[in-house]
């Protein structure tokens, strides 16, 4: 047991991390099969995605804390580029948030979840905390360029998701309550300026969630037919590839963002819980590695990482369940999609590297 | 706060999948299962002898699914080219475009013929989306001969849309217009029948869950004598005009032909505004039932029945004379009512009076009797009222009053109109349908039987016939029965008597027969103005009318006749009555031969 043990940890990987990682993957798979009619293609693709997602989380997390810390602000600028990049030669529906590079298409967007969180910690870690209001303006600008230019694409969602990371590493910084709530009140202010800014689609989003009958065929469809698989699905759920929700074709993006609904028809309330249980594995771990940290770079890091996947989990949950307008956020791990997964193996890679790249107090 | 904000997701979670479950299993039950209608088939419409007058036969449509075919305004004007679709085809495509949902089929144009079928099905691999469909559409293998009695069905219009039970009609896209086909629709249609499928979200079919077949409609037998509505069909020629038989003893309608007639096969899946204007619009009138709606004046075949009412009131006996001179004055007045006999008839009495059909006779019978005894009689026999007949649409005529004229021309009656109104003229107006109910009932000696086209009903699936009833409206009342068998004499001698007005129709006939000429006046002619008919231009000519019946005794058919401008009761109506009844005699009695 010690031994594997330290053999994982010399590997620099974190044996619960890897374990709540590989449930989600497994559960994630499994739903998918359902998801996607049974496409035996579309499983295999998103093995082979996770296959990559878990190389690149082992690489980066032999890449020690310090050395994260120079690469953060290539990583930052690079991330940038590509975003104006999305501006000049993207693709997609709508939307222009896809970035076509020979075989591989991504959405940059999605590196800015790492790139933004990372640089912020960076910045911040050399400077005297709790920061001072010079800091907090300069870690501001870092995170509202990515975070603007995401809402340009339009992506509100990811945009924000994007710039509540930055927020989380300055709020494990230590920014002054005051700051926070007066940001909050300012925020509030602003919000009905905010509504004149949005696309219609947007408002159309809002509307919908205070009221999806009001438009049951247009806006509220994805609201009402979400809330639907779920609710039917009850306690023990209607069972593996059952759901007739999803297999009807009732339930939009049932492989991607309203995968979740899916999960709750066919698995039920018990079922959930397995889910949830899983996350919050991954999630403790996460904080706790957080509370470990040695120096408040990983400290910052890790937490705002954790935090990060939490509110996706969220944002995600709340959205298929009705609590909160529909944005594309997909469910981390068990979405179908290649470059969320990516991301947040990526990032689960860098909470292993700060967990494992300790020196050796504890364990001496 | 991760806590807090997990516990909020998980209390909707519970909310949703615990406490909600049954609520949310019922909507994903109605969002999955769908009911289809399946329309049923509609019944059958048959002769009294079995043939077959209006069936079910599998047509060619042209289909189109807007979600299969890809380009469809480059498509649409080739494929227009191909099955000749014209400017209100193209209309109303476009209009079923915008309301129907792109998985369901636009009906692009019924009826294709073979040719169309042909040239479409040659490039259908060119035009993905367009399919031909085989349905069901209604044909009228008789076509024209029997379009005023069947009727015909059409698409369900908009106000019919509004007055229908649309439950019923699920499914079902045409609806009886007129005829049998109308009044016979509810029995006709049959009922509904559903499917539970169930569907994805796009409302496509994947598969049946249950399954109630509709029930086809009730199979129509009708009492008509297809021989002998083909007889009189041709018996008519090319003159405008109606023939109406009935079998007295039933009310069972024989024949039942108006003329000119239409196509309404053409009808049934819409024909171009512009053919069916031309149908409309033809001076001949093709779609007016002459037989159910036309208003003739009777002329002189009222004669029978004022006779009757002068032998009822006690104003005439038999045997009482009138004399003719050939025209009739009204005390302390000079106008000169004249007689179709320039010269007079001399004397004569009731029989010879509708023999030779003497109107002094009744035009003095008629100041006797006065209008309201005329009026009371006349409706007696079903004038000014319709006769009941199971057809749709029947008008009632006109017999007038001294009280309707208050009423509806605000005049006072005059004494002259009732003379006129004695040999048929003036006011009065029947239809044909009408006359015959009338020497029907005068054939049955006061028995009224109403008229009926609708002989059985038949359950298709139970193969369980049920009789349609025969009406009787009560016998009319006379004091004496010898009264009839006068009136009926006069008829006779109107045919087979030395003198009768139809004496060369009904030469060498084998059996006995009644029957009463009648003119209607078309146009007033000027005092002492002698006209003949056969020197005025067939449109000015009168109206020719013939009633009869035969045989004498336990009548077996009844008939009224009309030749628009036929000129003479006797010389074009009467001819046409005895061919009816020679055929329909002969083949009854070949008939009952057999039986025996």
């Amino acid at each position: 047991m010690d031994s594997q043990r330290s053999f994982l940890f010399r590997l620099h990987i974190d044996p619960q991390l890897l374990g709540g990682v590989l449930i989600l993957c497994g559960l994630g798979l499994v739903v998918l099969y359902s998801a996607a009619d049974q496409s035996i293609q579309i499983v295999t693709r998103q093995a082979l995605r996770m296959s990559i997602g878990l190389l690149a989380m082992v690489v980066i997390a032999q890449i020690s804390p310090a050395r994260l810390s120079r690469l953060a602000p290539v990583f930052y600028l690079v991330g940038v580029a590509l975003l104006l990049a999305v501006f000049l030669f993207g693709t997609g529906r709508g939307a222009q948030r896809w970035l076509e590079i020979g075989m591989i298409r991504f959405q940059p967007s999605e590196i800015m979840k790492i790139a933004v969180p990372l640089t912020v910690s960076w910045f911040l870690y050399d400077r005297v905390l709790p920061p001072n209001f010079r800091t907090t303006t300069f870690a501001l600008i870092i995170i509202f360029i990515p975070g603007i230019l995401i809402i340009e694409q339009p992506d509100l969602g990811t945009a924000l998701l994007v710039m509540a990371a930055g927020f989380f590493a300055l709020f494990f910084a230590g920014v002054p309550w005051r700051w926070i709530f007066s940001a909050l009140v300012v925020a509030l202010c602003a919000a009905p300026l905010a509504w004149f800014l949005m696309h219609d689609y947007q408002r159309q989003r809002v509307l919908t969630l205070f009221d999806p009958q009001q438009d049951p065929l247009g806006s509220g469809y994805h609201i009402i037919q979400a809330t639907i698989a779920v609710g039917s699905g009850g306690i023990s759920g209607k069972g593996w590839l059952n759901g007739t929700q999803s297999h009807l074709e009732f339930l939009p993006e049932r492989a991607t963002d309203f995968i979740f609904a899916v999960y709750c028809e066919e698995f039920g309330f018990i079922g959930v819980l397995i889910l949830l249980a899983a996350y919050a594995l991954v999630l403790a771990r996460g904080l706790r590695i957080a509370m470990n940290a040695q120096d408040s770079f990983g400290r910052v890091l890790a937490a705002s990482l954790t935090m990060t996947l939490f509110i996706y989990i969220f944002v995600n949950m709340g959205m298929v369940t009705g609590q909160l307008p529909v944005v594309g956020v997909p469910l981390p791990l068990v979405s179908y999609g290649g470059t969320s997964l990516v991301t947040i193996l990526a990032g689960l890679g860098i909470l292993m590297s700060i967990q494992t790249h300790r020196r050796f107090i504890t364990y001496s | 706060m991760m806590v807090g904000l997990i516990l909020m997701v998980l209390a909707r979670l519970a909310y949703l999948q615990i406490l909600e479950h049954r609520h949310f299993t019922t909507l994903s039950q109605d969002n999955r299962l769908k009911v289809v209608p399946i329309p049923p088939t509609r019944g059958l419409i048959y002769s009294r002898d079995g043939q077959v007058l209006a069936e079910n036969r599998p047509s060619f449509s042209l289909e189109m699914v807007s979600e299969r075919a890809r380009d469809f305004e480059a498509t649409l004007p080739i494929v227009a080219q191909l099955v000749n679709l014209d400017e209100d085809e193209l209309a109303r495509i476009d209009e079923a475009r915008r309301r129907v949902r792109d998985f369901d089929a636009i009906v692009m144009k019924t009826g294709l013929s073979e040719d169309e079928v042909a040239r479409f099905s040659v490039n259908r691999h060119r035009y993905p989306g367009f399919a031909i469909v085989a349905r069901l559409a209604r044909y009228y293998p008789f076509g024209e001969q029997l379009a005023h009695v069947i009727g015909y069905v059409g698409r369900i219009s908009e106000p019919e849309l509004k007055a229908i039970d649309t439950a019923a009609y699920r499914g079902t896209t045409h609806i009886g217009k007129i005829g049998v086909e109308k009044a016979r629709e509810e029995i006709l249609r049959g009922k509904v029948g559903y499917q539970q499928v169930e569907v994805n979200a796009q409302g496509r079919v994947l598969r049946v869950v249950t399954d109630s077949p509709p029930i086809p409609g009730h199979d129509v037998y009708l009492t008509l004598d297809l021989g002998l509505q083909k007889m009189a069909t041709e018996a008519l020629t090319d003159n405008n005009g109606a023939i109406v038989a009935l079998d007295p003893s039933t009310g069972e309608v024989l024949a039942f032909v108006s003329q000119p007639s239409f196509d309404p096969n053409l009808l049934v899946n819409g024909i171009s505004k512009d053919s069916y204007s031309a149908l409309r619009n033809s001076s001949d009138r093709p779609l007016f039932n002459r037989a159910l709606q036309a208003q003739y004046p009777p002329g002189s075949t009222i004669k029978p029945m004022v006779a009757l009412a002068g032998l009822e009131s006690g104003v005439r006996h038999s045997n009482d004379h009138t004399w003719c001179p050939g025209w009739y004055s009204l005390d302390r007045d000079n106008h000169r009512y004249r007689d179709w006999l320039k010269s007079g008839h001399g004397q004569v009495n009731l029989v010879r009076s509708i023999a030779e059909s003497c109107d002094v006779y009744y035009y003095a019978l008629a100041r006797d009797l006065g209008i309201a005894r005329i009026h009371s009689m006349l409706s007696e026999f079903g004038l000014g009222k319709v006769t009941g007949i199971d057809l749709p649409g029947e008008t009632a005529g006109l017999l007038p009053s001294a009280e309707w004229k208050r009423k509806a021309r605000n005049l006072p009656w005059y004494p002259g109109e009732t003379l006129i109104t004695g040999i048929g003229q003036g006011f009065l107006l029947t239809s044909p349908l009408q006359l015959a109910y009338a020497v029907s009932t005068i054939a049955n000696r006061g028995r009224r039987m109403v008229p009926h086209v609708v002989g059985q009903i038949e359950d298709p699936v139970a193969r369980v016939a049920s009789e349609i009833g025969i009406y009787e409206r009560p016998v009319i009342e006379i004091t004496n029965a010898q009264y009839w068998e006068d009136v009926i004499n006069g008829m006779l001698e109107v045919v087979h008597g030395t003198r009768g007005t139809a004496r060369r129709s009904g030469d060498g006939a084998f059996y006995r027969y009644a029957g009463k000429t009648g003119t209607a006046q078309l146009f007033g002619i000027a005092q002492d103005n002698v006209v003949k008919n056969h020197e005025t231009p067939k449109l000015l000519r009168d109206h020719a009318l013939f009633i009869a019946f035969a045989p004498e005794k336990n009548p077996e058919i009844a008939v009224a006749i009309i030749v628009e401008n036929g000129g003479s009761g006797s010389g074009t109506a009467a001819p046409i009555a005895r061919q009816i009844l020679d055929y329909y005699l002969r083949s009854s009695h070949s008939a009952s031969d057999n039986d025996g």
